[in-house]
């Protein structure tokens, strides 16, 4: 084994570990485990957009659609059809996937900006949806009177609605189930395709890669990760909101991305830990705890363009 | 038999016509090079060839079969490879991992989501073969970003090459570079010509490389067919010297 392929494997075994027991140091320094719960759901969402923005080079601006609609999916499942847990977060990636299958068929020819734009455009449909149709999702005042429930796994129950480590834990797992995924995706031949039109789409098409196709099976693959979160965010707050589907939070995700490092897998997951951290800490000072935020990105994109994460990595090389 | 036909092919843009009725048939294994003075519209009939955009009017077969109204990827799995003007490579992989997207779609592996051992080291097989055949062996682990212009360009032929093609098709591949480049890809060329039989049109500048290479020369001038012929019948045809070599004196 290399130097390079060993340090990455301490690196990756590190991340787990520290994941694994922030319900044990997050205490003592002053957080507390939701906030935890609130990293990484928001850091898989984060890597979500980011599995197109970084390693396919396609912005999307409207990706809170898709997580919205998972919340929503995981909130109607539970307050609607079946009191199960799997169940809900089953149904909000899918319904997040698939209308992003379909509108994704639309948006594959466009590039660069016109791509953002149409995709803020879909984006905003979605949230005027939710917003208007009040006698469904509860409009404005969003979807309540779910809860997540206990699962239930015959021989033992894990209670994840009032122990918030248990709670905790299932998330760790979603999230490594979806991380997982991701990883395994971009390094098969696929994912390095996905490379190959983020470096260079005329290179691309002329080795034979059918680029829009590619574009749009990337595009898929991100809104069902991203409804997946959004399932899961429900899950979180007992609770989901018009706001999850708007444009702007679109744009949280994609700073959170570039903030942490877009070409960097984890970069994303850095990102979202400082934002909501950062969140959570200023919003109790100031309620223009935003205004920070964006300063503190104005600063790392000026002087890390690479993200936290890529300027960590650029000075360890 | 024939690798390529082309049939009057026409590319109107609005009012300008930039290629007008030009056929060329390339046989197997032959090496045909397009010459012809800025704006004859060489790459123009490349970008035809090679599927970038569909001719106005004309007919296009590709080993028999017409592949007129066919896209670009549709034309590669058929076995169409090319290079361009401008070195189009993944700046910020390295060469060993251009090659291998190349390898890989060419494998037919490109929608897989994983790889098995056997065929991951096959890939690595046609991967190192390819680069012994650029002689870029020693310098497979380099980003390609970071190579001088004639190993780029090397690189992107070698990407060209794991396609196992029947038709290479370059783009003037010793633009922009010194003697001793120019020397090196002229005599990589040559061995792939020679040793492998490729089927190669290709567009040069330089008349030294050209009639160095060529079994054929077509002449393009203002979007036609001016000549066609061996370096020794274009060397010595009249019109081909006042439009082209004449102006140059």
């Amino acid at each position: 084994m290399t130097a390079a392929s060993s340090r990455k494997l301490i690196v990756l075994a590190a991340i787990w570990v520290v994941l694994l027991l922030a319900p044990y140091w997050m205490a003592p320094l002053g957080g507390y485990t939701a906030l935890a719960t609130r990293v990484l759901v928001l850091g898989l969402a984060a890597m979500s957009v980011n599995f197109l923005l970084g390693f396919t080079g396609v912005l999307s601006f409207g990706h809170a659609a898709w997580f919205g609609l998972g919340a929503y999916g995981a909130g109607l499942t539970l307050k609607y059809l079946a009191l199960s847990t799997p169940l809900a977060v089953i149904a909000g990636m899918l319904l997040g996937g698939l209308c992003g299958a379909i509108l994704g068929t639309l948006l594959v020819r466009r590039r660069g900006v016109y791509f953002a734009m149409v995709t803020i455009a879909f984006g905003q449909v979605f949230y005027y949806i939710a917003f208007q149709w009040s006698s469904l999702t509860g409009g404005d005042d969003g979807l309540r009177g779910f809860a997540r429930q206990p699962l239930d796994f015959g021989l033992f129950k894990l209670d994840i609605l009032s122990d918030a480590n248990i709670f905790y834990y299932f998330v760790l797992v979603c999230f490594a189930l979806v991380v997982g995924t991701m990883g395994f995706i971009l390094r098969s031949p696929f994912g390095r395709t996905m490379i190959a039109i983020r470096e260079n789409e005329r290179r691309a098409r002329f080795l034979g890669i059918p680029v829009e196709r590619h574009i749009w099976i990337a595009f898929t693959l991100s809104c069902f990760f991203m409804g997946f979160a959004g399932a899961l965010y429900a899950l979180v707050n007992n609770f989901a909101d018009p706001r999850g589907l708007h444009y702007s939070q679109s744009g949280d995700f994609v700073m959170m991305a570039v903030m942490g490092g877009m070409r960097s897998f984890w970069g994303p997951l850095l990102g979202a830990a400082v934002f909501v951290v950062l969140q959570d800490y200023l919003s109790s000072i100031t309620v223009n705890w935003m205004s920070f935020v964006g300063l503190l990105f104005i600063l790392v994109v000026l002087f890390f363009p690479r993200g936290l994460l890529g300027f960590f990595q650029r000075s360890k090389a | 038999m024939n690798v390529l036909e082309i049939n009057t092919v026409t590319k109107r843009f609005g009012n300008l016509v930039a290629v007008r009725d030009v056929s060329l048939t390339v046989a197997k294994g032959e090496l045909c090079a397009i010459i012809g003075p800025n704006g004859a519209g060489k790459t123009t009939f490349f970008n035809l060839i090679s599927g970038y955009f569909p001719p106005t009017s004309g007919k296009i077969m590709f080993d028999g079969q017409d592949i007129t109204r066919l896209s670009t990827h549709e034309r590669v799995s058929r076995g169409m490879a090319r290079t361009f003007q401008i070195t189009e490579i993944f700046p910020e992989l390295t060469v060993f991992e251009n090659i291998r997207i190349a390898a890989e779609v060419a494998g037919g592996y490109r929608l897989r989501p994983w790889i098995s051992r056997a065929e991951a080291s096959k890939i690595h097989d046609n991967v190192e073969t390819t680069l012994k055949l650029v002689a870029l062996e020693a310098k497979a682990d380099r980003l390609v970003g970071e190579l001088a212009h004639g190993d780029q360009r090397a690189a992107e032929i070698a990407m060209a090459l794991a396609l196992k093609p029947h038709l290479l098709l370059l783009d003037e591949p010793t633009a922009g570079m010194g003697d001793q480049e120019t020397y090196q890809i002229t005599q990589l060329v040559r061995r792939l010509h020679r040793n492998d039989q490729y089927s190669i049109v290709l567009i040069e500048h330089d008349m030294r490389v050209v009639f160095n290479l060529a079994d054929r020369i077509c002449v393009l001038d203002q979007g036609r067919m001016l000549a066609q012929g061996t370096p020794q019948q274009i060397a010595a045809n009249e019109s081909v010297q006042a439009a082209y070599l004449g102006n140059a004196a």
